[in-house]
């Protein structure tokens, strides 16, 4: 039994990801994309929040989304891992349950 | 797998229907099945035939009503939502004694039932919003 969660907001604007990796099970899975994909990226505030968020979650981002906001690859977070539409239907596939924290 | 979508944004707020089109086409790409989709609050503006983005832009509705075609979706628009922002079928345009019509080729209106009936048919709901 897992879960999906998607976060489409950048943690700059919004705290629906500090909501959702304080409120996420251990072993749920986590997908950034939209503005939510910032938050993958190194040396921000949140830093520190994905860096550990990686220890017990799977963290994912959509490359897509990623890639359109000029974002370069060199500057995502270790241990975060990206997929493409494909791999977000994969992911909402293999998980029990989808909770957007839209 | 049975999937349904539920929409709550419109086309030129934020990125919440092109997300909800790639995912949706992703997924029927893949050979999995799609229940439904809903438009629910400013996610109704997604179904107006009415609209007309510049030739370089994408047109959101067309491709709803194109991927509607290709996989026979049933592309169901929140009446309440509908009545609010003006989209409006035969049915609604009798009814509320409107003198046009603007709901785009293969959407329909309908109520909220639809969704809950979605979320129960379906293995996932996937929301795309704000």
């Amino acid at each position: 039994m897992s879960d999906l969660h998607t976060v489409n907001k950048s943690p700059f604007e919004k705290n629906s990801l500090e909501s959702c990796l304080r409120l996420s099970k251990a072993g749920s899975a986590i997908l950034l994309y939209e503005d939510g994909v910032y938050a993958a990226l190194k040396g921000t505030a949140v830093e520190n929040m994905i860096a550990s968020a990686v220890s017990d979650k799977k963290v994912y981002v959509l490359g897509p989304d990623y890639k359109a906001r000029g974002l370069a690859d060199d500057r995502m977070i270790d241990g975060v891992e990206v997929v493409d539409y494909a791999g977000f239907v994969d992911l909402v596939d293999a998980n029990d349950k989808v909770q957007a924290w839209v | 797998m049975k999937f349904s979508i539920q929409v709550n944004e419109g086309p030129y707020q934020h990125q919440a229907s092109d997300s909800a089109y790639q995912f949706t086409k992703a997924a029927l790409e893949k050979g999995h099945e799609c229940f439904r989709v809903f438009f629910y609050h400013d996610g109704v503006l997604n179904g107006t035939r009415l609209t007309t983005p510049p030739q370089d832009d994408r047109n959101i509705v067309n491709n709803w009503t194109e991927l509607a075609e290709k996989y026979d979706l049933d592309l169901v628009v929140c009446v309440a939502a509908a009545q609010r922002r003006g989209i409006v079928d035969d049915g609604e345009a009798e009814r509320n004694g409107k003198d046009a019509t603007n709901i785009a080729p293969r959407f329909r209106i309908s109520g909220l039932g639809q969704l809950v009936e979605a979320a129960i048919q379906s293995d996932r709901l996937v929301v795309f919003g704000d």
